[in-house]
């Protein structure tokens, strides 16, 4: 190892404690110049918190960052910037009504006789944006930007500020597949000019994709290190989740049954008023899960709010189990399907934050005996409902009156899927199920719906992810520009195949291209 | 987007209704349509005067408002600032007598202005050091100005003097527009000079940036360095200056006294300008002026005696004008996203 070159950036011995929990515990990395390092671990290992420590934003409780060779304290990001360290927050961090140029400066303005000098920066981005391939507008309001175009400009932004060692925090969580593909692009061409990258992630494809170096984190410490060119996806999670894991979904064949969901010519409006649905019809039968597949943005949203009553119907007909369900408000929805909802973000629509767990788990039912008496409500049966869901959803909270807000993002959702499952339905809706959460809580909420398919229910399965919807699905529907442009059996659907039908292309063409 | 055009039609409209008012202004009190009391009482001279004498205490309220709300702090104690500052100047007015004249008006201005500063600083340290909640530690700015200024007040004491008008040489010799812009008394031209100062300062200087930031997205002025509470610490502190300043108007150049409740609801009059006039410097000048006309509508129609409705009417109207106009825009203005929210970090807190 003597002839190994200094490393960019070190970290030793590093260990953060909270009042309460240990967030990293005895953490030592290397990052060497001009390399991708990925970091690898699920929601709540450490990730984010290790990064904000050697971002300034936290102080580590013990241990030492060295950058270059050179042991460094950080009071403050001011003092990171100054280092050569910049970080891409999973949360942009871009102010909304100023413009790209605004943005890009602050904190480390240009200014002429004691004014901003917004041409001098503009004519940097301008440079920064040609040499590496971003294509970022100065000029442009941040709020009017799409976030694959956000995330270039938080790019910028550390490039702007001279970092040589960037910190990407699950930057690929908010992007498409192609966006995905962009992105990696820019950053192996950052590494060709000598930057050093941490790529922050616990998607397991990603990594391998584009690392040249994998360290894992498992509850808060570095668990192992593994070479992409060696490692195996089964043999990353089995680190990650430290047992185990099924990564692909155990299912019998599907034995459907009578028709319980049928959706004839279904029309509506997105919250721009622009047509968002153009005569979407469909049929989920009993015991088959129907996946439909797409990128983000093509009608999937309103077709669920359509379906559960959130968002108006302007034309066509929905019936469930041969009733007239169009425009019928989300409670008739609920008890008359009878189905349920895991939404699709579950922050707004799924839980209320400052309620308790138990209470979060009645949010369907507290209006109904044994939860209601009369106007009050029934505080214990609420409680013994909730320990009783808690254990049998495997919730993991220290207590079912603690704030949901206060669980981590596969626990939160794993609550949601506990009230929504527990009922008796018919018909289960549910939205991206398991959006930003950890492998072992995806693996949980799979099963649960290959349960529910299995108890003669049908499901309706929306999801941005290929890979969910390919493991999931018995029949595969391709939305596009807010029509259903192709269903396909699931033996019929190929990765090829339904990507292309994603971007659009035409049943015809992409049978005989695929 | 269609936020934007909003406010696009909005200033085209009232630049169109200015440039509308002095067309009007210069016809009426050049020619014989100075006949017509009607437009006597909508264009005249004095109507015009006693408009931007109005405006002035409003104007530095709103833009006492809009440097702590741009950084994020609500600030509705401008009335209480006002009334500080306003009681404040009158006590070093009264306490310097003796001095020459435009010394001892000065020392009040400063008074007030200090005094203001002092309201400020309170304000944001019982926001940001105490974290409680901002519209109530605005209510408790009211309270305590309106409580200590009407305990401390001596009725017998009498300040001796005023500002005066400064014509400037050569403009105010324009008709009307010379007479109303160009020979009014110091304080007035330091309020419409301010308006362009915190224009260009809050849209083309590094600190104007960084305030903007902090009013909007805190977290993300922090992870570029910025210190977001000394952000917020140094503007309200500044803003309650401002607000001194106009309470210092009131006694130093409009009334030439102290009395209690003298302020009589103008900051809140103010907050609602600086609503009106989207957080922007020259909005909250477009509205002052809106609010400022109506009471001296008021003022010339009660003067004239050329409507018969009671006058308690008449007096509803500057109130009325202000309700409708917020109450009209509700949805259509964007406050600054973060305001009213502490800001904590793990190393300041």
């Amino acid at each position: 190892m003597a002839d190994q070159p200094i490393p960019a950036l070190e970290v030793r011995n590093i260990t953060k404690r909270f009042p309460g929990v240990i967030a990293n515990q005895d953490v030592n990395l290397k990052l060497y110049p001009g390399e991708i390092l990925g970091l690898l671990g699920e929601n709540g290992a450490g990730k984010t918190t290790l990064m904000n420590i050697i971002y300034g934003l936290y102080h580590p409780t013990e241990g030492e960052i060295l950058v270059r060779g050179q042991p460094v304290v950080m009071h403050s990001p001011k003092d990171a910037i100054a280092l050569g360290i910049g970080m891409v927050h999973q949360h942009f961090q871009l102010v909304p009504v100023m413009t790209v140029a605004e943005n890009v400066m602050l904190g480390s303005e240009a200014v002429r006789n004691g004014f901003l000098d917004v041409g001098a920066v503009a004519q940097r981005i301008h440079e920064l944006s040609s040499r590496y391939n971003l294509d970022v507008d100065p000029y442009a309001l941040v709020e009017d930007l799409p976030v694959g175009v956000r995330q270039r400009v938080e790019i910028v932004k550390t490039l702007y500020r001279q970092a040589e060692i960037l910190i990407l925090d699950e930057p690929t969580a908010v992007l498409t597949p192609q966006e995905i593909q962009g992105l990696f692009q820019i950053m192996n061409l950052l590494k060709e000019q000598g930057k050093s990258i941490i790529f922050i992630t616990h998607k397991l494809k990603e990594v391998l994709q584009v690392a040249d170096r994998i360290a894992v984190l498992r509850q808060g410490k570095v668990v192992g290190e593994a070479d992409p060119r060696t490692a195996t996806q089964a043999s990353l999670a089995a680190m990650m989740v430290g047992r185990e894991v099924i990564l692909t979904v155990d299912k019998k064949p599907a034995q459907p049954g009578p028709v319980i969901l049928e959706i004839q010519g279904l029309t509506a409006r997105n919250d721009l008023g622009e047509p968002a649905l153009r005569e979407v019809s469909l049929t989920v039968r009993a015991g088959e899960i129907l996946g439909v597949a797409g990128v983000q943005g093509n009608g999937q949203t309103e077709l669920v709010e359509v379906l559960t009553g959130l968002r108006p119907a302007l034309g066509g007909r929905i019936t469930v189990q041969g009733k007239d369900m169009t425009n019928a408000s989300p409670r008739q929805v609920t008890e008359e399907g009878p189905s349920c909802h895991v939404p699709e973000d579950r922050h707004a629509y799924g839980m209320v934050g400052s309620y308790s767990v138990a209470h979060n788990l009645v949010l369907n039912t507290y209006y109904r005996p044994p939860f209601a008496q009369g106007i009050t409500v029934n505080e214990p049966a609420i409680v013994e409902h909730a320990s009783r869901l808690v254990k049998e959803y495997d919730v993991r909270t220290p207590s079912v009156l603690t704030p949901a807000s206060s669980l981590s993002g596969g626990n939160q959702q794993k609550m949601v899927v506990a009230r929504e499952f527990s009922r008796p339905v018919k018909l289960l809706i549910a939205a991206q199920p398991t959006r930003g959460i950890d492998v072992g809580s995806i693996e949980f909420i799979h099963n649960q719906i290959v349960a529910k398919r299995d108890e003669d229910v049908a499901v309706l399965l929306v999801s941005y992810e290929l890979d969910e919807i390919m493991a999931l699905s018995d029949r595969i529907a391709v939305m596009y520009k807010g029509q259903i442009i192709d269903v396909l059996p699931r033996e019929e659907a190929t990765r090829e195949k339904l990507g292309l039908l994603m971007a659009g292309v035409h049943p015809d063409e992409a049978a005989s291209s695929a | 987007m269609s936020r934007k055009r909003v406010w696009k039609t909005s200033s085209i409209v009232s630049m169109v209704l200015a440039v509308g008012l002095v067309v009007m202004a210069i016809l009426v009190n050049t020619t014989s349509l100075s006949q017509q009391t009607w437009l006597r009482v909508l264009f005249g001279v004095s109507a015009l005067n006693f408009a931007l004498r109005a405006t002035v205490p409003l104007v530095l309220g709103a833009l006492s408002g809009i440097l702590c709300e741009r950084s994020g702090i609500i600030n509705i104690g401008i009335e209480g600032m006002m009334l500080a500052g306003a009681f404040a100047g009158f006590v070093v007015k009264v306490a310097t007598n003796s001095w020459p004249l435009g010394m001892s008006l000065m020392a009040g201005v400063l008074a007030a202005v200090l005094i203001g500063g002092v309201m400020g600083l309170l304000h944001a340290t019982l926001s940001i050091r105490y974290r409680m909640d901002q519209i109530i530690s605005g209510t408790i700015i009211i309270i305590l100005a309106a409580g200590f200024t009407a305990y401390l007040f001596d009725r017998d004491a009498v300040a001796e003097g005023k500002f005066v008008a400064m014509p400037i040489p050569g403009l105010s010799k324009i008709p009307v527009l010379g007479e109303v812009l160009f020979n009014n008394p110091p304080l007035t031209y330091l309020a419409l000079i301010l308006v362009v100062v915190l224009h260009v300062a809050l849209f083309h200087t590094r600190w104007g940036l960084r305030t903007r930031a902090c009013g909007e997205h805190p977290r993300a002025a922090d992870t570029v360095g910025i210190n977001v509470n000394r952000y917020r610490y140094m503007n309200t502190t500044l803003g309650g200056m401002m607000a001194g300043l106009a309470g210092g108007f009131l006694v130093l150049e409009a009334v030439g006294q102290f009395q209690e409740g003298m302020t009589a609801g103008r900051g809140f009059i103010s907050l609602a300008a600086m609503i009106f006039g989207n957080w922007m410097p020259f909005g909250a000048l477009g509205a002052s002026a809106l609010f400022g006309y109506t009471q001296a509508l008021q003022n010339e129609l009660l003067l004239a005696g050329v409507v018969n409705v009671p006058r308690h009417f008449i007096s509803m109207l500057p109130y009325v004008v202000t309700i409708v106009a917020v109450s009209g825009f509700v949805g259509r203005v964007r406050p600054p996203a973060a305001e009213g929210k502490v800001y904590e970090t793990e190393s300041s807190a």
